[in-house]
C-alpha cells in the first residue's frame, strides 16, 4: 500500500468534530499498516488548540494557517488540499455538508477516484478499496469496488465508523502554511443565520410523536396532534413535512433539523433516512409504525408495527382516552 | 439569465417499495413507477422562478435512454423552454463522473450563467453538480435552499448546513448550484400541460454529437463500480407486534406506560 492516506479534520471554536476520530478509525481499516496525517485548516489559537488534540490521535498533523481559511470555505480549501497533497493520495472526508461541498469536485482535479457516503469499508488490497454504501434512502446496500492506485477521496458517514480509544499518537505538527498560494475564490462565505426558534422546543421534549411521508396531507397531521395531546407528547416530524411547509422547520428531526434526545419517539410513517436517523440521540425507546414491512426504520426501532398510521393512530388515540 | 438544469428519471421511492432482486444484481424493476428526482424538480421550478423574475431561458437536459424522455417533458410542461436528452448506449452504466462529463459536452454547447443540479438522486451520492462545476472549472454551492440575484455577474445563495442553520455565500455567476428540496413549492403538472408540450421535438445527442469519447462516459469507463446490491442485517431489528388492531393497541400502551411515554 504505496498512498498516503490524510484526513480532514472539521473543527468548530478549537474542538476537532466526533468525526476526526471516526476518520481515524477508518483510515485504520483501509489500511491497517499505514500512518494517516491529519489535515487541520484554519487560523489562530483554534488551529493550535485542534492540532494539539488531532497529534494525540494521528501519528502526523498538517497545520494550515491562513486568515482565509478561518471559515472552512470548500471552495478555497479545495484549491489549498490540490496544491499540498501528495500525487495518488487517499483523502477521507466526513461526509456531511462541507464534505458534499469540497470532495466531488476535488477528486476531479486530483484525477482520483470519488467514493461518498461510505458507511463500511474493507482493507485495501492490490490497491482496490471496497467498501459500502447505500442507495434509495437505506432501503438497500452496495458493494462497490474501485481502484485507489491514482488516489481517491473517499467520503465517510457521519456515526458510521466507532471513535477508538488508542494511545497517545504522540504526533508531530508540521506547519505547511507557507505553502498554500493564492487562497481567492469566486464564492465567499458572509454569514451563518441560525435556525429559527419555533413555538415548542422539541430538543426538550420526553416524548415526541414524529410524522413523515406517511401522512400524506395536511389535513391529517391533526390526527397526529390528538395523539401527541393524549399522551401528553408534541409532534415533531421529518424533512418531507417541512419542504411541504406542513410543519415549521423547528419541528424538524434530522441533521439538518433538530438534534434531540426524548426517552420514547414514535416514528409514525417515516421510513428512517440516516439524515433523520442522525438526529435522534440518547438512546430513546423507539417505536415505528409504518405500512412498508421493509422502511428501514424497523430496523433500529425497539418496537414495530406494520399498518396505515392514518388508521392506526385514531385507534391509539381513541384507547388513551 | 440563461439555465441550464440537470434533471434524472429515477424510481419513486414515495410510490415503491425497493428490494433487491433475486440475485443481487440489481434492484427489483418489475412494476417500478418512476418519476423526475425530487430534488431536481425543485431546481427546475427555481430555474423557472429566475427567469419569470429576470428574464431568460431554461434549458432542461437529461442523461438516459428514451424513456428519460417524459421527465424532461414533464419539466418542459413546469416552464422550462427547451429540454435535451443526452442518450446513446454506450453511455450505460456510467457513473457520477461519467455523467458529469456528458453534462460538460452538454453545457458547452451553450453559453449558461447558471447551471442547477438535484443535491442528490436515487444513490444518494451527492456528486453530479462538485464534479460538472470542477470540469467546467466554474464556482460551486452544494445543498443551496435560496438564491436572490445581486446583479448581471453576482448572486447570494443560501446553503443548508447542519442544526437547520443556512450558510450565506456571495458567488460568481456563470456558476454551479444544487438544489436541496424545500427551497420553494415545485408547481403541479396536470394532464393538461403534459398534453400543451406533447408534440415539442427534444434533441437527442449521441457520444458523436456531444464530441465525448463513448467508452470513457459510460459504464466501462466507470471509476466506481458496484458489486452487488443487498439488505444488511443491522441488530436484531425491531420487535414486531402482532394481531389483531386492538391487541397491538393494548401491548404497544402497557410499553409506552413502562417506558415513560404516557404522562
Amino acid at each position: 500500500m504505496a498512498a498516503q492516506i490524510f484526513a480532514y479534520i472539521p473543527h468548530k471554536q478549537g474542538t476537532p468534530d466526533d468525526a476526526a476520530l471516526e476518520l481515524a478509525t477508518a483510515a485504520k481499516q483501509m489500511a491497517p499498516d499505514a500512518a494517516a496525517t491529519a489535515v487541520v485548516t484554519g487560523t489562530g489559537a483554534d488551529l493550535d488548540a485542534v492540532c494539539s488534540a488531532m497529534a494525540k490521535v494521528y501519528p502526523a498533523v498538517w497545520k494550515i494557517d491562513n486568515e482565509a481559511l478561518s471559515y472552512p470555505n470548500a471552495e478555497i480549501i479545495r484549491s489549498v488540499l490540490l496544491r499540498l497533497l501528495p500525487e495518488k493520495a487517499l483523502l477521507l472526508v466526513p461526509h456531511d455538508t462541507f464534505g458534499m461541498d469540497l470532495s466531488p469536485g476535488l477528486s476531479i482535479k486530483m484525477k482520483a477516484a470519488f467514493i461518498p457516503d461510505v458507511v463500511e469499508t474493507a482493507p485495501i488490497e492490490n490497491d482496490e478499496l471496497k467498501a459500502v454504501r447505500q442507495e434509495y434512502g437505506g432501503a438497500v446496500s452496495t458493494h462497490v469496488v474501485c481502484s485507489v492506485a491514482g488516489g481517491a477521496v473517499v467520503n465517510v458517514r457521519p456515526g458510521a465508523f466507532q471513535p477508538r480509544e488508542s494511545a497517545d499518537a504522540g504526533g508531530q505538527v508540521t506547519d505547511k502554511s507557507d505553502d498554500v498560494g493564492d487562497v481567492s475564490a469566486k464564492r465567499r462565505y458572509l454569514e451563518t443565520v441560525a435556525a429559527e426558534v419555533g413555538d415548542v422546543d422539541i430538543t426538550k421534549e420526553d416524548v415526541l410523536v414524529s410524522i413523515g411521508r406517511g401522512i400524506e396531507d395536511e389535513d391529517n397531521i391533526e390526527i397526529a396532534e390528538d395523539l401527541a395531546k393524549a399522551m401528553g407528547a408534541v409532534v415533531s416530524c421529518s424533512r418531507p413535512i417541512v419542504d411541504a411547509k406542513w410543519l415549521e422547520k423547528s419541528r424538524q428531526v434530522g441533521t439538518s433539523g433538530q438534534t434531540v434526545k426524548p426517552k420514547v419517539y414514535l416514528a409514525c410513517g417515516i421510513s428512517g433516512s440516516f439524515q433523520h436517523l442522525g438526529g435522534l440521540k440518547g438512546n430513546p425507546f423507539i417505536v415505528a409504525i409504518n405500512k412498508n414491512p421493509k422502511a428501514p426504520v424497523f430496523q433500529v426501532a425497539d418496537v414495530g408495527i406494520v399498518a396505515d398510521i392514518l388508521d392506526f393512530l385514531p385507534e391509539l388515540t381513541e384507547a388513551l382516552e | 439569465m440563461e439555465i441550464l438544469v440537470c434533471v434524472k428519471r429515477v424510481p419513486d421511492t414515495a410510490e415503491n417499495e425497493i428490494a433487491v432482486n433475486r440475485d443481487g444484481s440489481d434492484i427489483e424493476r418489475d412494476d417500478l413507477v418512476y418519476s423526475v428526482n425530487e430534488w431536481d424538480n425543485y431546481a427546475v421550478e427555481e430555474a423557472i422562478r429566475l427567469r419569470d423574475e429576470k428574464g431568460g431561458s431554461v434549458t432542461v437536459v437529461s442523461v438516459g435512454d428514451e424513456e428519460s424522455e417524459e421527465v424532461v417533458r414533464r419539466e418542459m410542461a413546469m416552464g422550462a423552454d427547451k429540454g435535451v436528452l443526452l442518450s446513446d448506449d454506450a453511455f450505460e452504466g456510467a457513473d457520477g463522473r461519467g455523467v458529469a462529463s456528458l453534462l460538460k459536452a452538454a453545457a458547452e454547447k451553450g453559453a449558461y450563467d447558471l447551471i442547477l443540479t438535484g443535491a442528490q438522486a436515487d444513490d444518494g451520492a451527492g456528486q453530479v453538480g462538485g464534479m460538472l462545476a470542477a470540469m467546467l472549472d466554474l464556482p460551486y454551492a452544494s445543498l443551496v435552499n435560496s438564491i436572490e440575484v445581486v446583479d448581471d455577474r453576482r448572486l447570494k445563495v443560501g446553503r443548508e448546513v447542519e442544526g437547520g442553520n443556512q450558510e450565506m455565500n456571495a458567488i460568481e455567476m456563470p456558476c454551479v448550484l444544487s438544489i436541496q428540496t424545500g427551497i420553494n413549492e415545485p408547481r403541479y403538472v396536470g394532464i393538461r400541460g403534459i398534453r400543451k408540450v406533447a408534440s415539442v421535438e427534444i434533441p437527442v445527442y449521441d457520444a458523436a454529437a456531444l464530441g465525448v469519447a463513448a467508452e470513457a462516459a459510460g459504464g466501462a469507463g466507470a471509476a466506481v463500480k458496484r458489486l452487488d446490491y443487498f439488505v444488511p442485517a443491522l441488530g436484531d431489528g425491531a420487535e414486531m407486534l402482532e394481531g389483531s388492531t386492538e391487541e397491538i393497541v393494548e401491548k404497544l400502551i402497557e410499553m409506552l406506560k413502562a417506558k415513560g411515554g404516557i404522562k
